[in-house]
């Protein structure tokens, strides 16, 4: 990937997030969470995940953020004005925020993974196929074989021959949550049942 | 020339505005979607390796599944999460972390 898009992407997603951190009304604030996300997803398909950012701009910029947006506009939340600001929790919030991220730089550049870019660390796709072990199927084989990645089909069978139990467990934490809405919303009725 | 250490700056820069954006700010929403902003920014960085640490020349799709388990707890958190807000905002017609002071000691 050229590196200037690599900087644009990096530049829509942290840029909308600061919009987020200092946006005084929350749709502002939502709006730019979900531009921040897509530019995010941008990223995972850079990084060859495609799947991974497609489920990124289908959940979260998608289902996430309207769901956002439809509590802020349930709600009624307006923007906050003339408040205060909280001049403490803001000055320990950009120093905590500073120091993190000047540990984080001295960390990875102290580490080998300045070394490992995507030229020198490239897919091997039409060797992997001979590689492949149980996940060898037909279909993934082929694809390998065609010189295209098969992203989806790869996350599907590790996760269904490894992960089979997380996955259902997963699917119950789904179910939880939703019982769990369902009974924070029910509106606490007194007198007559 | 990109290299995984560019991307997890900008992973770690990401987790570090959400952050600051948690501590800061007093807007309970606001709030949550600094936490949403966090939890992407630790995808970044497993999506990152997972690239960049090639299993027989192919990414190392354990990593993406942690990360599908996390976007599916996530989605699940935000609704949880959510109506948490609406029922507190029924109680306290606010959502000012502030008003909400129960627990302090």
């Amino acid at each position: 990937m050229p590196p200037l898009l690599f900087y644009l992407l990096a530049l829509i997603t942290l840029g909308f997030g600061f919009m987020v951190v200092t946006g005084r009304n929350p749709v502002t604030c939502a709006l730019s969470l979900a531009a921040s996300f897509v530019g995010l997803a941008a990223l995972f398909l850079s990084l060859d995940a495609y799947f991974i950012g497609i489920i990124q701009i289908l959940v979260y910029a998608g289902a996430v953020m309207v769901l956002f947006l439809f509590i802020i506009m349930l709600l009624d939340i307006k923007a906050e004005e003339g408040k205060k600001l909280n001049l403490p929790a803001i000055v320990s919030g950009v120093l905590l925020a500073v120091l993190l991220t000047i540990q984080i730089i001295a960390v990875v550049s102290g580490t080998g993974f300045a070394k490992k870019s995507t030229a020198n660390t490239p897919l091997e796709l039409a060797e992997a196929a001979g590689k492949l072990g149980r996940a060898a199927l037909p279909t993934i084989t082929n694809d390998l074989k065609a010189g295209t990645l098969p992203d989806a089909k790869l996350i599907g069978f590790t996760l269904f021959d490894q992960y089979g139990f997380h996955l259902q467990v997963i699917g119950l934490l789904l179910l939880v949550g939703t019982i769990g809405v369902v009974v924070l919303s029910k509106r606490e009725r007194s007198g007559t049942p | 020339m990109i290299t995984l250490g560019h991307y997890l700056v900008v992973s770690g820069m990401l987790f570090a505005l959400g952050l600051a954006g948690v501590i800061a700010r007093r807007n309970i929403i606001i709030v949550y979607m600094c936490l949403e902003m966090m939890l992407s920014a630790a995808n970044l960085a497993l999506v990152g390796f997972s690239r960049f640490h090639l299993v027989n020349g192919l990414p190392d799709y354990t990593a993406q599944s942690l990360v599908f388990f996390t976007i599916t707890v996530a989605a699940a958190e935000v609704a949880v999460g959510l109506a948490i807000i609406v029922a507190l905002f029924r109680s306290k017609q606010s959502v000012d972390v502030e008003s909400v002071t129960k627990l302090q000691g």
